[in-house]
Protein backbone atom coordinates (compact mmCIF):
# COMPACT_ATOMS: atom_id res chain seq x y z
CA UNK A 1 0.00 0.00 0.00
CA UNK A 2 1.30 3.34 -0.65
CA UNK A 3 1.28 5.98 1.46
CA UNK A 4 -1.28 7.93 -1.24
CA UNK A 5 -3.26 5.34 -0.64
CA UNK A 6 -3.32 5.65 3.28
CA UNK A 7 -4.07 9.06 2.44
CA UNK A 8 -7.25 8.43 0.71
CA UNK A 9 -8.10 6.01 2.85
CA UNK A 10 -8.18 8.09 5.92
CA UNK A 11 -9.15 11.43 3.88
CA UNK A 12 -5.75 13.08 5.21
CA UNK A 13 -4.47 16.38 4.49
CA UNK A 14 -0.57 16.69 3.57
CA UNK A 15 0.85 18.50 5.16
CA UNK A 16 4.90 18.30 3.98
CA UNK A 17 6.40 15.48 1.66
CA UNK A 18 3.52 15.20 -1.04
CA UNK A 19 5.77 14.60 -3.32
CA UNK A 20 6.36 10.85 -2.74
CA UNK A 21 2.53 9.80 -1.76
CA UNK A 22 2.69 7.91 -4.98
CA UNK A 23 6.36 5.99 -4.76
CA UNK A 24 6.53 5.60 -0.98
CA UNK A 25 5.57 1.69 -0.01
CA UNK A 26 3.73 1.87 3.74
CA UNK A 27 3.32 -2.22 4.46
CA UNK A 28 3.39 -1.24 8.36
CA UNK A 29 1.93 1.24 11.04
CA UNK A 30 2.53 1.79 14.15
CA UNK A 31 0.29 4.16 16.96
CA UNK A 32 1.39 5.68 19.81
CA UNK A 33 1.49 8.79 21.75
CA UNK A 34 4.92 7.05 23.55
CA UNK A 35 8.08 8.24 21.72
CA UNK A 36 10.19 5.65 23.42
CA UNK A 37 7.43 2.54 22.97
CA UNK A 38 7.50 3.81 19.63
CA UNK A 39 11.74 3.81 19.82
CA UNK A 40 11.12 0.31 21.04
CA UNK A 41 9.08 -1.32 18.29
CA UNK A 42 8.00 0.54 15.36
CA UNK A 43 9.78 -0.62 12.29
CA UNK A 44 12.05 1.35 9.70
CA UNK A 45 9.81 2.14 7.03
CA UNK A 46 6.58 2.06 8.73
CA UNK A 47 3.62 5.22 9.45
CA UNK A 48 3.64 6.49 12.45
CA UNK A 49 -0.07 7.33 13.88
CA UNK A 50 0.16 9.65 16.68
CA UNK A 51 -1.95 12.25 18.37
CA UNK A 52 1.50 14.24 19.42
CA UNK A 53 2.44 16.75 17.46
CA UNK A 54 5.89 18.36 18.93
CA UNK A 55 8.94 18.25 17.16
CA UNK A 56 10.22 15.42 19.30
CA UNK A 57 7.65 13.28 16.76
CA UNK A 58 10.26 14.22 13.96
CA UNK A 59 13.35 13.43 15.93
CA UNK A 60 11.93 10.09 16.82
CA UNK A 61 11.00 9.24 13.29
CA UNK A 62 14.51 10.71 11.99
CA UNK A 63 15.82 8.08 14.46
CA UNK A 64 13.92 5.44 13.03
CA UNK A 65 13.97 6.08 9.25
CA UNK A 66 10.68 6.50 9.40
CA UNK A 67 9.20 8.33 6.24
CA UNK A 68 6.01 9.11 7.02
CA UNK A 69 3.73 10.23 10.19
CA UNK A 70 -0.52 10.60 10.33
CA UNK A 71 -1.96 13.15 13.05
CA UNK A 72 -5.16 12.22 14.25
CA UNK A 73 -7.98 13.92 15.56
CA UNK A 74 -7.25 17.13 12.77
CA UNK A 75 -4.13 18.12 15.41
CA UNK A 76 -1.94 20.67 13.00
CA UNK A 77 1.23 20.67 14.30
CA UNK A 78 3.17 23.33 14.97
CA UNK A 79 5.25 25.40 12.23
CA UNK A 80 8.93 23.58 13.21
CA UNK A 81 7.68 20.26 13.41
CA UNK A 82 6.20 20.76 10.07
CA UNK A 83 9.90 22.29 9.27
CA UNK A 84 11.79 19.88 10.60
CA UNK A 85 10.34 17.17 8.50
CA UNK A 86 10.12 18.83 5.76
CA UNK A 87 13.70 18.78 5.62
CA UNK A 88 14.10 15.83 6.86
CA UNK A 89 11.94 14.58 4.06
CA UNK A 90 9.64 12.71 6.29
CA UNK A 91 6.16 13.41 4.87
CA UNK A 92 3.50 14.74 7.24
CA UNK A 93 -0.36 14.11 7.44
CA UNK A 94 -3.48 14.93 8.76
CA UNK A 95 -6.40 13.50 9.54
CA UNK A 96 -9.32 14.53 11.43
CA UNK A 97 -10.99 11.04 12.69
CA UNK A 98 -9.92 9.48 15.64
CA UNK A 99 -6.49 6.94 16.04
CA UNK A 100 -9.04 4.42 16.59
CA UNK A 101 -10.95 4.88 13.39
CA UNK A 102 -7.41 5.16 11.17
CA UNK A 103 -5.93 1.94 12.77
CA UNK A 104 -9.08 0.38 12.04
CA UNK A 105 -9.28 1.52 8.91
CA UNK A 106 -6.10 0.81 7.77
CA UNK A 107 -5.64 -2.51 9.59
CA UNK A 108 -8.66 -3.71 7.25
CA UNK A 109 -7.37 -2.39 4.23
CA UNK A 110 -4.34 -4.87 5.12
CA UNK A 111 -1.99 -2.57 6.62
CA UNK A 112 0.18 -5.00 9.33
CA UNK A 113 1.21 -4.33 12.59
CA UNK A 114 5.17 -3.74 13.51
CA UNK A 115 5.19 -6.18 16.36
CA UNK A 116 3.27 -8.77 14.53
CA UNK A 117 5.67 -8.47 11.20
CA UNK A 118 8.78 -8.51 13.11
CA UNK A 119 7.72 -11.76 15.24
CA UNK A 120 6.65 -13.62 11.85
CA UNK A 121 9.83 -13.34 10.54
CA UNK B 1 35.13 0.38 7.67
CA UNK B 2 35.46 4.39 9.01
CA UNK B 3 38.26 5.58 10.03
CA UNK B 4 38.03 6.08 14.01
CA UNK B 5 36.31 9.65 14.81
CA UNK B 6 35.55 11.22 17.74
CA UNK B 7 32.22 13.36 18.64
CA UNK B 8 31.31 15.40 21.17
CA UNK B 9 28.24 17.18 22.06
CA UNK B 10 27.14 19.27 24.86
CA UNK B 11 23.34 18.86 25.68
CA UNK B 12 21.25 21.73 27.76
CA UNK B 13 18.56 20.60 30.33
CA UNK B 14 14.92 21.23 29.93
CA UNK B 15 15.36 22.33 26.37
CA UNK B 16 13.04 20.17 24.94
CA UNK B 17 12.63 22.49 21.35
CA UNK B 18 16.52 21.83 20.30
CA UNK B 19 16.77 17.78 21.87
CA UNK B 20 17.68 15.65 19.82
CA UNK B 21 20.10 17.51 17.64
CA UNK B 22 23.03 15.92 18.89
CA UNK B 23 21.10 12.19 18.24
CA UNK B 24 20.38 13.34 14.53
CA UNK B 25 24.41 14.42 13.80
CA UNK B 26 25.62 11.50 15.10
CA UNK B 27 22.81 9.10 13.23
CA UNK B 28 23.76 11.11 9.79
CA UNK B 29 27.83 11.26 10.53
CA UNK B 30 27.57 7.38 10.59
CA UNK B 31 25.32 7.15 7.75
CA UNK B 32 27.49 9.39 5.72
CA UNK B 33 30.82 6.42 6.93
CA UNK B 34 29.06 3.97 4.91
CA UNK B 35 27.78 1.98 8.44
CA UNK B 36 25.02 -0.20 7.87
CA UNK B 37 21.38 0.90 8.21
CA UNK B 38 20.45 -1.17 11.48
CA UNK B 39 23.88 -0.21 13.23
CA UNK B 40 23.00 3.34 12.65
CA UNK B 41 19.52 2.67 14.11
CA UNK B 42 20.93 1.13 17.34
CA UNK B 43 23.45 3.60 17.40
CA UNK B 44 20.94 6.63 17.45
CA UNK B 45 18.28 5.15 19.54
CA UNK B 46 20.94 4.56 22.42
CA UNK B 47 21.98 8.29 21.42
CA UNK B 48 18.76 9.80 21.09
CA UNK B 49 17.49 8.27 24.38
CA UNK B 50 20.76 9.23 26.81
CA UNK B 51 20.14 12.53 25.15
CA UNK B 52 16.37 12.86 26.17
CA UNK B 53 17.83 11.40 29.66
CA UNK B 54 20.30 14.21 29.83
CA UNK B 55 17.66 17.18 28.75
CA UNK B 56 15.08 15.67 31.41
CA UNK B 57 16.88 13.97 34.31
CA UNK B 58 20.40 14.94 34.41
CA UNK B 59 20.64 18.37 34.24
CA UNK B 60 22.46 18.63 30.52
CA UNK B 61 25.98 17.32 30.09
CA UNK B 62 27.63 15.89 27.39
CA UNK B 63 27.57 13.21 24.82
CA UNK B 64 30.85 11.93 23.40
CA UNK B 65 31.24 8.91 20.69
CA UNK B 66 34.21 6.96 19.61
CA UNK B 67 33.44 5.58 16.19
CA UNK B 68 36.24 3.34 15.76
CA UNK B 69 37.03 0.64 12.80
CA UNK B 70 34.60 -1.98 14.38
CA UNK B 71 32.70 -0.46 16.52
CA UNK B 72 31.13 2.60 17.93
CA UNK B 73 31.21 3.51 22.01
CA UNK B 74 28.85 6.20 23.14
CA UNK B 75 28.88 7.90 26.32
CA UNK B 76 26.55 10.41 28.33
CA UNK B 77 28.24 12.35 31.32
CA UNK B 78 26.26 14.33 33.62
CA UNK B 79 26.47 16.17 36.68
CA UNK B 80 22.93 15.61 37.94
CA UNK B 81 20.89 14.11 40.77
CA UNK B 82 22.32 10.17 39.77
CA UNK B 83 20.52 7.39 40.37
CA UNK B 84 19.42 5.69 43.32
CA UNK B 85 18.56 2.53 42.29
CA UNK B 86 19.75 1.53 39.04
CA UNK B 87 18.10 -1.69 38.66
CA UNK B 88 14.90 -0.16 39.31
CA UNK B 89 15.77 2.82 36.67
CA UNK B 90 16.68 -0.02 34.23
CA UNK B 91 13.19 -1.83 34.65
CA UNK B 92 10.66 -1.08 31.70
CA UNK B 93 7.91 1.54 32.64
CA UNK B 94 9.43 2.72 36.07
CA UNK B 95 10.00 6.53 35.51
CA UNK B 96 10.30 9.69 37.67
CA UNK B 97 10.04 12.01 34.63
CA UNK B 98 7.62 15.00 35.38
CA UNK B 99 4.88 17.03 32.81
CA UNK B 100 6.74 18.35 30.90
CA UNK B 101 8.21 14.98 29.72
CA UNK B 102 5.41 13.38 29.64
CA UNK B 103 3.76 15.97 27.72
CA UNK B 104 6.12 15.70 25.32
CA UNK B 105 5.63 12.02 24.97
CA UNK B 106 8.19 10.54 26.93
CA UNK B 107 8.83 9.38 30.40
CA UNK B 108 7.36 5.99 29.62
CA UNK B 109 9.88 4.29 31.46
CA UNK B 110 11.32 2.78 28.06
CA UNK B 111 14.39 5.24 27.83
CA UNK B 112 17.11 3.00 29.83
CA UNK B 113 15.44 -0.90 28.48
CA UNK B 114 15.90 0.96 25.04
CA UNK B 115 19.18 1.58 25.31
CA UNK B 116 20.30 -1.80 26.95
CA UNK B 117 18.51 -3.65 23.89
CA UNK B 118 20.65 -1.76 21.15
CA UNK B 119 24.13 -2.14 23.09
CA UNK B 120 26.28 -4.94 23.36
CA UNK B 121 28.03 -3.05 26.38
CA UNK B 122 25.97 -1.33 28.87
CA UNK B 123 27.77 0.09 31.80
CA UNK B 124 26.32 2.69 34.30
CA UNK B 125 28.25 4.55 37.08
CA UNK B 126 26.19 6.98 39.15
CA UNK B 127 26.74 8.29 42.32
CA UNK B 128 23.86 9.93 44.25
CA UNK B 129 24.47 14.07 43.78
CA UNK B 130 27.29 13.85 42.13
CA UNK B 131 25.94 12.52 38.32
CA UNK B 132 25.93 9.60 36.54
CA UNK B 133 27.92 8.43 33.00
CA UNK B 134 26.47 6.04 30.75
CA UNK B 135 28.66 3.97 28.60
CA UNK B 136 27.83 1.91 25.76
CA UNK B 137 29.04 -0.15 22.73
CA UNK B 138 27.78 -1.36 19.48
CA UNK B 139 30.17 -3.71 17.94
CA UNK B 140 29.63 -3.59 14.04
CA UNK B 141 29.64 -6.86 13.45
CA UNK B 142 26.69 -7.41 15.83
CA UNK B 143 23.69 -6.89 13.86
Amino acid sequence: MTLEDIANLVNAEILCGGEKLAALDVPRAYACDLMSDVLALCSPGALLITGLTNIQIVRTAQMLDIQSVLFVRGKTPPQDTISLASKSEISLLVTKISMFQACGILYKEGVKPCLLADMEE
Amino acid sequence: MPEPLDLEYDIVADDYQTAGEASSNLKETLKMLGISSPICRRAAIITYEAEMNLVIHGGGGRIIANIDEDKIEIKTIDQGPGIPDVALAIQEGYTTAGDQAREMGFGAGMGLPNIKRNADIFEITTEVGKGTTLRTVINFTSE
